[in-house]
């Protein structure tokens, strides 16, 4: 739309000075009053200069618009990688009943945490451990801490230095799911990731 | 266990309800009612609560009999139909008053021994080995013992209640049933208790009679782990706060709570006083795992490491009664299983035997307070059971089948236990007797879990701060 009309305005531009070029080559036998053609003159060129303004006006507000377009674009692009990450980093780790060692399954997922982390060296996170509602209450913040530690000793045996990370273990406290069958126990055995500092504008690995 | 059914057929002609018409009941007794009772050899005493009516104690009564029934001591044996058989009182037939002696015992029909005032044949026949009277005498409340085999009064407790409805008239009421159970048997009761659990995250305190639940949690957060001291004034728990586990005392008189110093660094849990009120035993989860610590909490000092797990945790302490060791829960063999050391966490070895392979977790242990057992919970098919542990023998037998049943507390008689089960459909807190394996629950509220037994209280510490 904006760039048909810039056309239709060089167009015009051109027309205009295709026309003044034509009027601008009088033939001998005109008997206009020379001020007449002088004056005649002028205002075409007024009016040249004047289309080849708004011309140029409209191109500039056409890459500014592109410029802030693309800017926005970007920002965007750039929020969407942040908000990615988030998820990733937070995504949730599933233990075996009564186990704390970390499943095969669930290595790619902390694998993708130390790129993480090692991508946004500001970040520090807090991982929390959880149990289903099977074992004793107070084993199970134990057991909590076994699965909280797992995933540290993870992440720290991949690179990342123990200082960045914090545990803590809620037993079965706090159950994501409520619920009294397998597929509530095996959603509540777990362990989550939350950053706790520079977890701001995530850049992506 | 023997059961005592009183089967009472109202020969008279009486109204519909079962009820005779007071009008008329006055001669009812001698001729319109058989008591006949059917006995099964047993071990209990029988003991017959002497109905009356008026004087204002009738709660008091109530309570006493319930405490009684719930010592699981006694053959508490019901009159049938309570007052209206009048089977012992001539209250209600003034028109009679030959027959009637100084304690309001009237003689039925063929009079017989009446020492103290009752006819002690006709209980002997009931199957009563004692009767309990409560009456009033001035501002004084009179519980009188009578032993009916030597037909003589055992012993009349005399007390000052204070008023229903005052703050201390229910744990008073359950001192003096108490106090009856040591005169007839000699060994102290349990009715003056109360119960600590966790119900939502809140601590509440129940008494063994199921009344007078109570909040004693004082903040919104998540409290687990309550523990009373041996003297029955403070008790400790643990709380969530900031991702960490904070060990706080609480005073039960007041409220008033004090962080245990050097909390709130780590998850610490699972607090425990030794006997001695000196020292606590807790659970600390770190880096390294969850071990067992002790602190003085008198002098908030002297942090000791009791074990070193490294790849298993230690945790649960429970205090023998004399102090000398610590009962606990060891992951050393792959599953939670119950230990014991010294208290000084020297000397670790394996308390409750198992089977390597076969036998499931074993969690929660709590010592007796006679120190014979440790009561705990195991994993059996995938759910959890309540067994006890003879700590001489060192042999373990399963207490219960029904549901899920967990955390087991003892009773200051090292005979009863309160625990959680599902076996009603939900979570609630039961009691069970060992001795006679009568099994009652103590609420009706679902969610309840993580109690914890009173000491024996005494009268009741002041309540002014």
């Amino acid at each position: 739309m904006k760039s048909v009309s810039l056309l239709l305005a060089l167009g015009l531009g051109a027309a205009v000075v295709i026309g003044s070029s034509c009027g601008g080559n009088p033939p001998p036998a005109n008997t206009t009053p020379a001020i007449d053609t002088a004056a005649e003159n002028a205002r075409i060129r007024d009016s040249i200069n004047a289309a080849n303004a708004e011309a140029e006006r409209q191109a500039a507000a056409e890459r500014e618009r592109i410029e802030n377009q693309r800017r926005a674009d970007s920002l965007a692009a750039l929020a969407r990688a942040g908000e990615e990450v988030r998820t990733t980093l937070g995504a949730m780790i599933h233990f075996d009943l009564d186990k704390s060692n970390i499943r095969a399954d669930d290595m790619g997922a902390l694998d993708q945490k130390v790129a993480i982390l090692q991508a946004n060296p500001d970040l520090r996170i807090r991982i929390g451990g959880h149990c289903d509602e099977r074992g004793s209450d107070e084993y199970n913040l134990a057991l909590g801490n076994r699965r909280a530690q797992a995933a540290k000793q993870y992440l720290v045996s991949h690179g990342i230095d123990a200082s960045r990370i914090e545990t803590q273990s809620w037993g079965e406290e706090r159950p994501l799911v409520d619920g009294h069958d397998e597929n509530a126990w095996s959603q509540n055995r777990r362990d989550e990731f939350e950053p706790i500092s520079g977890g701001d504008n995530l850049r992506r690995p | 266990m023997r059961s005592v059914i009183c089967v009472a057929a109202l020969l008279l002609a009486v109204g519909p309800s079962g009820r005779p018409a007071a009008a008329q009941d006055t001669s009812a007794i001698d001729r319109g009612v058989r008591i006949g009772i059917i006995y099964r050899p047993g071990v209990r005493p029988g003991l017959v609560m002497l109905p009356r009516s008026g004087m204002g104690l009738d709660t008091v009564r109530a309570m006493i009999a319930r405490d009684l029934d719930y010592s699981d001591r006694f053959e508490v044996i019901t009159l049938p139909g309570g007052d209206s058989i009048r089977l012992a009182t001539s209250s209600s037939a003034p028109t009679r008053g030959t027959g009637t002696s100084r304690s309001g015992t009237r003689t039925p029909a063929t009079g017989g021994a009446q020492a103290g005032g009752l006819n002690y044949p006709l209980y002997q026949a009931l199957g009563a080995d004692f009767a309990l009277d409560i009456t009033a005498a001035g501002d004084t409340t009179v519980a009188t013992l009578h032993d009916i085999a030597a037909a003589s009064i055992r012993r009349a407790v005399r007390v000052k209640l204070p008023r229903p409805g005052d703050a201390d008239f229910r744990q008073a009421v359950h001192r003096l049933a108490d106090l009856t159970l040591l005169a007839a048997l000699g060994t102290p009761g349990i009715a003056a208790t109360r119960i600590l659990f966790v119900r939502e995250g809140k601590v509440y305190q129940i008494d063994q009679d199921g009344a007078d639940q109570k909040l004693v949690s004082s903040t919104d957060r998540q409290a687990m782990s309550p523990a009373w001291s041996a003297d029955g004034r403070h008790f400790a728990y643990m709380e969530f706060q900031a991702g960490k586990g904070w060990l706080y005392l609480q005073d039960m008189a007041n409220g008033k709570r004090t962080a245990v110093s050097t909390t709130g660094s780590a998850l610490d849990f699972t607090p425990a006083f030794s006997p001695d009120g000196q020292t606590l035993a807790f659970s600390r989860a770190t880096e390294d795992g969850t071990d067992l610590y002790t602190i003085n909490v008198k002098t908030n000092c002297c942090l000791r490491r009791l074990t070193v797990g490294r790849f298993s945790d230690n945790l649960s302490p429970t205090f023998s009664p004399d102090g000398q060791r610590i009962a606990f829960v060891s992951t050393r063999p792959g599953l939670p299983q119950i230990y014991v050391m010294a208290a000084d966490g020297t000397d670790q070895q394996l308390f409750a035997p198992f089977d390597y392979g076969v036998t499931g977790s074993s969690n929660a242990p709590e010592w007796s307070p006679d120190g014979q057992s440790v009561a705990f919970h195991r994993d059996v098919a995938g759910t959890l059971q309540v067994f006890v542990l003879d700590v001489r023998t060192r042999t373990v037998r399963q207490l219960t089948s029904v549901g899920r049943n967990e955390d087991p507390t003892w009773a200051p008689d090292s005979r009863h236990l309160a625990f959680v089960s599902d076996r009603s459909g939900y979570r609630q807190l039961w009691i069970i007797d060992l001795d006679t394996g009568r099994i009652r629950p103590l609420l009706q509220q679902s969610g309840a879990r993580l109690p914890a037994w009173s000491p024996r209280l005494s009268e009741a510490p002041s309540t002014t701060p």
